[in-house]
């Protein structure tokens, strides 16, 4: 495995850590360097408050991809609700991974409702976008900067939660510990915080456990593991709206969903209260406890591949 | 205080006697025993109900289908909007909606469209849901409850006193007639809401003295003008924009806030001064309304309640209402009580999010309209719906002329913004300019009647 590390680092020189600014703004994304490698996905069966789907285990390969240190927050969200800057010119970007007109990218619609639930917006993660409005912020960001981003599968997420570790959390299997780690029911008085506040895990990335739960690409199958073939950056492509799965836990969760392999399935009820038909395909109304992290493949799928990520 | 709902069987009983009393007083006593003891409507357990739906947007849809899952044997018959595309697209996502579930059938011919459509839907139904833009309420509801229908109709129930005035007048026929009358306030629907004014009520805080009352946010949609429109057509797909269709923001979305103050402080403003204008959403598609207002409406008893709504994208975010009472305060949104020393003495278990444990009040107001139908039972909520609408417009009026406005002066207001008899071929009652500006309040200049 290390030589395989080795290897794809010598070959891709520039992959390193590296800062996403965004012209016309003063926002800037971070991102980590995660090197490929191999992990066992899943938990074992002795766990505690394991759940039925978090196995069989499986030994899955990752190729390397970089993934943004924080949680996407509510200043950047905002420049894609807003698409005012849609026009400026974004120069110095790695490559051009990504050529297609921003125009084309759909616009979020305003929410009738305050989307941050009161709990805050410079610094705080965004939440309550839908799995297809989370795609679609990849595709703008992408389409302005030139560089390919989407979400991450739900392997790429788990192995990078992980950081290489086995255990329950990517810092042990003691949960009197995740108060240094992460916001949960126990320490979040009832509301997410600002992003970055506690320890990164050992790869230097902040809030996996806890605060916000995560969007990842694949569709929730419980048995999902077991009928799993593929094992080099396996994807479970969605084909329903519901259920797909986030990951992290969040806030309002206790510390067994907040453990690397939980999976967290997401509902139609996650629109209960939306008021009107059709329900927002943008927004949820009932998940002030989803959100998500970007990530960038170090190889740049073709065209029709990289459409394929950012679909409904 | 008035109460949510008459489901309370004591206070029906009060309700019906406090009205053959009434009525006795009224007629020499003649009416009094020919009306029924349960509701005009003579509505059966177990009888198909009847369903139209006036006013065909995302709302409407919304609430059509909320009524057909409140009770299992109600029947869509009728639809009316004044665009068939409209129609079209809500009728499809209705019946996506309960595709796998139940099938909606309507017969193409009770699909309405026109100025005039609502009242083909309205004869065909037994209940009613009104949700066009508020401009329209007042004639829809009139037709509506003439023709001994029972209602739902959403918030705000006119953009104009002309039109609140019409509104109480049905309200009364309604109420005589025992006709069902659900306003969508979803605050009074709202369990956080309904246990936390029963503590308030019973003297948590003491007695309210101020308030604050929020709605900011980053605004809503924009249609822009297309070629080979007309310019009434234009205007009633850009509806947000124009006063005499949608009334400004503090009055379409801001009344939420405006009647919970009324409803915690027990009354209504007796006078209201403030100042807005529009400094960010000034575009050529924004029509007339301001993009800000900031309110202070004064009580009888001296309360004072701050009222602030502003669509500006990129500034503080905030739906909200927070009152400050003689022993504590309470925090709507976050659902929490503080007594003077500011410790938490009360905090609303789980929230409206909370998707498996909150029932949802836009359905709760369904299920309870319903219920009072079949229970021959009446829930009337006219009256604060259309007294806090006119205490929005008092607020509005308040802004647009920079002067103090009394509650007096709003309810005999003779400013008239809604045409009669309008058709396709009428003009609006706004126009543009040739540069496609249309004339917009100015504080300290703007006179309304």
């Amino acid at each position: 495995m290390l030589l395989s590390v080795l290897c794809s680092i010598s070959f891709y020189f520039s992959f390193s850590n590296y800062t996403q600014k965004i012209n016309g703004t003063t926002n800037t994304i971070e991102f980590i360097a995660i090197p490929g490698g191999q992990f066992n996905m899943g938990s074992p069966k002795n766990e505690s408050n394991r759940k039925e789907d978090e196995g069989p285990q499986k030994t899955i390969e990752i190729s390397p991809f970089w993934m943004s240190k924080y949680e996407t927050t509510w200043d950047l969200y905002h420049l894609f609700m807003e698409r005012k800057i849609d026009k400026i010119f974004q120069s110095g970007n790695y490559e051009n991974e990504v050529s297609i007109e921003v125009d084309v990218v759909s616009r979020a619609t305003t929410p009738y409702m305050e989307m941050s639930f009161g709990m805050g917006v410079e610094g705080y993660p965004a939440i309550n976008m839908t799995h297809y409005a989370a795609s679609k912020f990849c595709e703008w960001l992408s389409a302005i900067t030139g560089n390919y981003y989407r979400l991450p599968t739900e392997a790429e997420w788990e192995y990078a939660c992980r950081a290489g570790s086995q255990s329950a959390y990517s810092f042990g299997d003691n949960s009197s510990k995740l108060n240094e780690y992460a916001w949960y029911r126990n320490n979040s008085n009832g509301s997410y915080k600002k992003v970055g506040m506690k320890k990164p895990n050992p790869w230097g990335l902040y809030d996996m456990h806890g605060n916000v739960s995560e969007w990842t690409l694949d569709q929730y199958i419980f048995n999902g593991y077991e009928q799993r073939k593929n094992i080099v950056d396996p994807f479970l492509k969605a084909s329903q709206t519901y259920p797909r799965t986030a990951r992290g836990g969040s806030w309002k969760d206790t510390p067994s969903l907040l453990r690397s392999a939980s999976r967290i399935a997401s509902n139609s009820k996650w629109k209960k209260r939306d008021p009107q038909i059709p329900k927002s395909k943008w927004w949820h109304t009932n998940a002030p406890f989803i959100g998500f992290r970007i990530v960038r493949p170090l190889k740049t799928p073709s065209k029709d591949k990289q459409k394929m990520f950012w679909e409904k | 205080m008035r109460l949510q709902t008459n489901k309370n069987n004591d206070k029906n009983e009060f309700s019906r006697r406090e009205f053959c009393k009434n009525t006795a007083v009224a007629t020499g006593g003649i009416l009094a025993s020919s009306f029924p003891l349960k509701s005009m409507a003579h509505v059966q357990e177990n009888k198909t109900l009847k369903l139209a739906v006036v006013g065909c947007g995302g709302r409407g849809s919304g609430a059509v289908v909320q009524a057909l899952s409140a009770d299992d044997n109600v029947e869509l018959v009728a639809m009316a909007d004044a665009f068939k595309d409209r129609i079209v697209s809500s009728l499809k996502g209705i019946q996506e909606h309960f595709s796998g579930i139940k099938k909606i059938h309507i017969n193409e011919k009770n699909l309405y469209t026109g100025f005039n459509a609502y009242k083909k839907a309205i004869d065909k139904a037994d209940v009613v849901i009104l949700t066009t833009p508020p401009g329209f309420r007042p004639q829809h509801f009139e037709y509506a409850i003439a023709n001994d229908k029972h209602v739902f109709m959403e918030k705000p129930l006119a953009t104009d006193a002309p039109g609140i005035r019409s509104v109480l007048k049905t309200a009364k026929i309604a109420d005589e007639k025992k006709l069902n009358v659900v306003v969508g306030l979803q605050r009074h629907y709202e369990n956080k809401y309904i246990k936390i004014f029963d503590k308030v009520i019973k003297g948590e805080i003491g007695k309210i003295i101020s308030g604050q009352v929020y709605w900011n946010d980053d605004g809503v949609w924009v249609k822009k003008r297309q070629s080979g429109q007309s310019e009434l057509e234009y205007q009633m797909r850009n509806w947000y924009y124009f006063n005499w269709l949608c009334g400004d923001h503090i009055l379409e979305q801001h009344i939420h806030n405006i009647d919970v103050a009324n409803w915690f402080v027990g009354s209504y403003p007796v006078s209201a001064q403030g100042m807005g204008g529009r400094q960010i959403r000034n575009g050529i598609d924004h029509g007339q309304i301001f993009d800000h207002h900031f309110v202070e409406f004064t009580y009888g008893n001296g309360t004072v309640i701050s009222s602030q709504c502003r669509h500006q994208p990129g500034t503080m975010a905030r739906v909200d209402e927070v009152f400050q009472g003689t022993e504590g305060s309470v925090v709507l949104g976050k659902g929490e009580i503080k007594n003077l020393l500011g410790d938490i003495t009360y905090s609303y278990p789980t929230n409206y999010w909370d998707s498996d444990n909150e029932p949802n009040p836009y359905q709760v107001e369904h299920d309870m309209l319903f219920q009072s139908i079949r229970e021959g039972n009446v829930i009337s909520n006219t009256e604060y719906g259309a007294k806090s609408t006119l205490t929005a417009i008092m607020g509005r009026m308040a802004t647009y002329t920079g002067k103090i406005i009394s509650w007096e002066q709003v309810l005999n207001s003779k400013q008239k913004l809604v045409p009669d008899n309008l058709d396709w071929d009428s003009t609006p009652p706004v126009l543009p300019n040739k540069k496609g500006e249309y004339e917009i309040p100015k504080p300290g200049v703007t006179i309304i009647d």
